[in-house]
């Protein structure tokens, strides 16, 4: 039997809100659930953001004064939870791959539209449930990691009610890894091969994998975590005769994974952004395919190194060390071909691009303090630190969020038709690059010096450097400003900006902006040569010059 | 022209590197290195450091150079280069970091066996490990590497019970219970650990060691101390409100004070 | 270079988007889920195997399983899972009648293991809270049984679509029924495993 994708998968227009009610109701039009996911993950990243602040401001004196310590440890809770499963793995992945993913595979819609609306509305609930559970009877106070026994022993609604949303959102992340995997293969348009698809969807396929995975991982034990609270059941309770290191293996085989859930897909759209405003070809095409694939393969496979201070086993730390280590290798490929994408281009220095190129400075930083702490014996040093809060943090705000800023500003035109003041994007590149650097570069020599991560309160000689760290991050709060008003300006008052703003290759630029329900009003163009661009004369000059 | 430019690679590689070691020689992060695995632990945080420097400077150099020099001037139209790919220069790239990370990796372990991680358990308890239900895993210095490098064979041992929010100090000589740790310079200390509620870590930054304390699960870890002084020992591990101010210290004493101050505490000895 | 089509075609008709025909990619994405979910299982699993190995059972632990009740639920699963089969060859045909009646007897041997695990339960000596392998057994077994639930009560809708004239599954619209199907092969092969893993090992 064949399906067509017309007649079964989209009900009739009529049916559907029009006007901004559709982005509030059960739409099943990838390009509404995919801003749904872009500006639902944005207003948790504000409740996320204020979270942090409130963690610097509690830091800027050693002492416990701002607010309880009950109450501190709920809010590093929320905020690395919200973060996560709130804002960077549903936008990179939920938001931009529901956007990009058909345009990109030559498809009218993803290859199961309801099951897609589902996956976003599992969202605004848990993450409703999870904020609101602070205000019942206290948030879940163990860390975003929920390690028993404490999760076990502080008090269990909010525990609890952090577990059900964690367990929701990892539903949707399930439910569209299938999706993505489901339209990436089986959904491309007729003559277009794998290997001629834009690289981000090369990222979503790895990245739905990993999901595929890895998250029922995490899923079944949270639900054995949830059995230890509810029922008093002993599987990682220890005065029960449980063993709390089977909850570590078990949580991470699914959390390291996560970071690459939350990377790869910025890869890809990296991969999209640089060689349109530097008008040069993507370097390297198949060893960033094989390299997504290669961090794939690895990622699996290296989780114990969040465990080597928990007393693994020795010949268990050596593997991990090397396993860990070698992602560096087809980690560093793709950001050698990027640089190698930029050099000998006509680059537009405009905000996407800054972000991006942001992005590479910020996560070669990250990516080598990365390998450092692969290394057992530099990482029981400073294993649990700001060493390693500035560490992911360089790779999750420095990486993921400035490749989401990034892409805001490339795809915004084709999201609403109106292009951005790309002197405010510059503004708003530089405050929040200054202020990210200026957050989290100093929590390195804090991690190295003897501050633990997760704390209150600290010893008085770490004042000024946390006291320079607060200002970066009151940089990073106020940076958000510009872009909040460059957004509500551009959406009222912005230049029009047609079909193609970039003279882009890459299909969805190959339609109106904003696009029509089904992506195209003819055909869909099948798009070979998504990176065909570059002159051959331009080259021949440069070879006669040198 | 070609000439040119592979001069100025090398001199620009050249004064990367240069740098790099300088920078890593001239940039110290660390607190005091005050265990014996402190120095081992440094020659490889500077290793890594060189290493990072390089890396993190040349790409940040490399995209900075991209953006200014290959910037779109005012009225340029057209592309870049088509280019799309060069095999060697790939491979080039492929095979310097696997090479880097090889030598990384084989060094941390080296280092890693240095410090006695590799070594297997307790040898001096041995009679401990025929026990079933006693399960002890160990951190680094665990090993007898440790204790023959240091002359004296015998280690001290000492007993951390961890529960929220306090480390408790229990010498087996003497029956003594202390809130602080005190030991004595040049003996290697073994500490075994054992929590009573949470996990906890026990972390000295000047020792550059860690060891988690898990409930159920005792765990060993040994040093030995270098420099007389008194030290901070801090929980690392999110163990519940007070975590921040589970906070303690290590007093490391010439021999002879620490044994005036065993005899002063002891219970036998009264 | 750029070897982009465009056809722009004048009128977006219903004719050239229905030549945009795709192969039944449903049941890929049921095996896409299946995938999820059996990885849920094989955390369970590595679970149990790794307490059995870094958590031996205590000397006064009650954990004693009994063998002939399982290698009953075995054959329930096994015969069930042919039975199936025997269904699907029969919807090929055409033939409801026949169709239905092994769906009937599907359900029915899913209903029977659901009972006779319940049994088990009552049986046994020990409870969820006993001691770890106490619980880790419910768990297990109880998130299998949980499938196994599921999946009967998807058989019988399954077995209510298929009456002639009025059910909704037919040869012709086959899917519910082969999704069903490698449902509940899925889960046999997931109660092999675990059954060779908790009662054998």
């Amino acid at each position: 039997m064949t399906i067509s994708l017309k007649p079964s998968d989209s009900p009739p227009e009529k049916l559907q809100p029009t006007g901004w009610l559709k982005y509030l109701s059960f739409s099943l039009d990838h390009k509404v659930i995919g801003l749904q996911y872009l500006v639902c993950g944005f207003l948790f990243y504000l409740i996320g953001g204020s979270l942090a602040g409130a963690i610097r401001v509690e830091l800027i004196s050693p002492l416990s004064d701002f607010m309880p310590r009950e109450v501190y440890n709920q809010v590093l809770t929320l905020h690395g939870t919200i973060m996560i499963f709130l804002w960077i793995v549903p936008v990179v992945n939920g938001a931009f791959g529901n956007y990009l993913i058909p345009f990109y595979v030559g498809a009218r819609d993803m290859a199961f539209p309801r099951l897609n609306a589902v996956a976003f509305w599992l969202i605004p609930p848990s993450g409703f449930m999870l904020i609101t559970s602070y205000f019942i009877n206290g948030a879940a106070q163990s860390g975003w990691t929920a390690y028993p026994p404490l999760s076990i022993t502080t008090p269990a609604a909010g525990q609890i009610i952090w577990i059900l949303s964690v367990l929701l959102l990892g539903g949707s992340s399930i439910f569209g890894g299938i999706n993505f995997i489901a339209t990436i293969l089986k959904l491309r348009r007729p003559g277009l091969k794998l290997m001629q698809l834009p690289m981000y969807c090369w990222a979503m396929l790895g990245t739905s994998i990993l999901v595929v995975l890895s998250t029922p991982v995490l899923a079944g034990t949270l639900i054995l975590l949830s059995f230890d609270i509810v029922a008093h059941t002993g599987f990682f309770n220890p005065s029960l005769g449980g063993n709390v290191i089977v909850y570590q293996h078990l949580f991470w085989f699914y959390s390291h994974p996560a970071v690459y859930i939350m990377v790869l897909p910025a890869f890809g759209l990296v991969s999209e952004i640089l060689p349109i405003h530097s008008r040069k070809p993507l370097f390297g095409y198949t060893t960033m395919v094989f390299s997504i694939m290669g961090i794939v393969v690895l990622g699996l496979v290296v989780w114990a190194h969040h465990m080597f201070t928990s007393g693994t086993p020795p010949w268990m730390r050596l593997f991990f060390t090397i396993a860990t280590a070698f992602i560096a290798v087809p980690t560093g490929i793709k950001f050698f071909n990027w640089v190698a994408t930029l050099w000998g281009g006509k680059i537009s220095l405009n905000a996407a691009m800054l972000f991006s190129c942001g992005f590479i400075i910020n996560f070669v930083l990250g990516g080598i303090t990365g390998v450092a702490l692969a290394q057992v014996p530099f990482d029981v040093h400073v294993h649990d630190t700001y060493f390693v809060v500035a560490h992911f943090h360089y790779i999750v705000y420095g990486g993921s969020v400035f490749v989401i800023f990034s892409s805001i500003y490339h795809w915004f035109p084709k999201f609403t038709g109106k292009m951005l003041n790309e002197n405010l994007g510059r503004f708003h590149f530089i405050i929040t690059f200054i202020g990210f650097n200026l957050c989290f570069a100093p929590q390195h020599w804090l991690g190295l010096n003897g501050m633990p991560r997760r704390v209150a309160e600290y010893d008085p000689q770490f004042q000024l450097i946390n006291q320079i760290s607060s200002v970066g991050a009151l940089l990073m709060a106020l940076s958000t400003l510009p872009f909040l008003w460059n957004i509500f300006q551009s959406m009222l008052y912005g230049d029009k900006a047609g079909d193609n703003p970039w003279n882009a290759l890459t299909p969805e630029w190959l339609t109106s902006s904003p696009p029509p329900v089904e992506n195209w009003k003819g055909e869909a163009p099948l798009v070979l040569e998504p990176y065909g661009y570059g002159e051959k004369d331009a080259n021949k000059t440069q070879e006669e010059m040198t | 022209m070609p000439k040119l430019s592979a001069i100025l690679t090398l001199t620009s590689s050249l004064i990367l590197g240069v740098g790099g070691v300088w920078i890593a020689y001239n940039v110290d992060m660390l607190p005091v290195s005050a265990s014996m695995n402190a120095p081992v632990y440094d020659e490889l945080y500077r290793v890594l450091f060189i290493i990072g420097c390089i890396l993190f400077i040349g790409m940040t150099a490399l995209v900075i150079y991209s953006l200014i020099q290959f910037r779109r001037r005012p009225g340029e139209t057209g592309d870049g280069i088509d280019l799309e790919g060069n095999i060697s220069l790939e491979i080039f790239w492929t095979a310097v970091p696997a090479i880097i990370v090889l030598f990384v990796g084989l060094y941390s372990y080296d280092i890693y066996d240095r410090m006695g991680g590799m070594q297997p358990l307790m040898h001096d308890h041995s009679g401990q490990m025929d026990n079933q239900a006693e399960k002890v895993w160990g951190g680094i210095g665990s090993g007898p590497i440790m204790s023959s490098s240091t002359k004296n064979s015998s280690s001290l041992p000492i007993e951390l019970t961890a529960m929220q929010f306090a480390f408790i100090f229990h010498y087996p000589k003497g029956d003594i219970i202390s809130g602080e740790l005190h030991v004595p310079v040049g003996k290697e200390v073994s500490l075994k650990m054992e929590s009573k509620d949470v996990i906890h870590a026990f972390w000295v930054p000047q020792f550059r060691l860690k060891q988690d304390v898990i409930p159920g699960q005792p765990t060993i870890l040994n040093f030995t101390p270098t420099k007389a002084g008194n030290f901070p020992i801090v929980c690392a591990e999110l163990c519940g409100p007070y975590h921040g101010g589970m906070r303690s210290n290590v007093i490391v004493d010439e021999q002879e004070d620490f044994d005036k101050w065993l005899k002063e505490n002891s219970k036998e000895s009264i | 270079m750029t070897s982009i089509v465009p056809k722009e075609q004048s009128s977006g008709s219903k004719k050239d988007l229905s030549s945009e025909e795709h192969e039944d990619f449903r049941l890929f994405g049921l095996i896409a889920f299946l995938i999820a979910d059996g990885m849920t299982f094989a955390g369970f699993f590595a679970a149990y195997l790794t307490f059995k190995a870094v958590n031996p059972i205590g000397p006064d632990a009650i954990y004693e399983l009994e063998l002939p009740i399982p290698t009953l639920n075995t054959v329930l699963l096994l015969v069930s899972s042919f039975t199936f089969h025997r269904a699907g060859k029969f919807l090929e045909k055409n033939e409801s009648k026949q169709c239905q009646k092994w769906l009937l007897i599907t359900g029915a041997l899913g209903v029977a293991f659901l009972i006779s695990q319940m049994f088990e339960y009552f049986t046994l000596p020990f409870g969820l809270t006993d001691n770890l392998f106490a619980s880790t057994f419910y768990a297990l077994t109880g998130f299998h049984g949980l499938h196994v639930t599921l999946g009967s009560i998807m058989i019988l809708i399954i077995w209510w679509q298929t009456r002639v004239p009025f059910g909704r599954v037919s040869n012709e619209n086959k899917f519910p029924f082969e999704a069903v199907e490698l449902y509940w092969h899925f889960v046999d092969g997931i109660w092999v495993v675990l059954f060779i893993i908790l009662y054998l090992l």
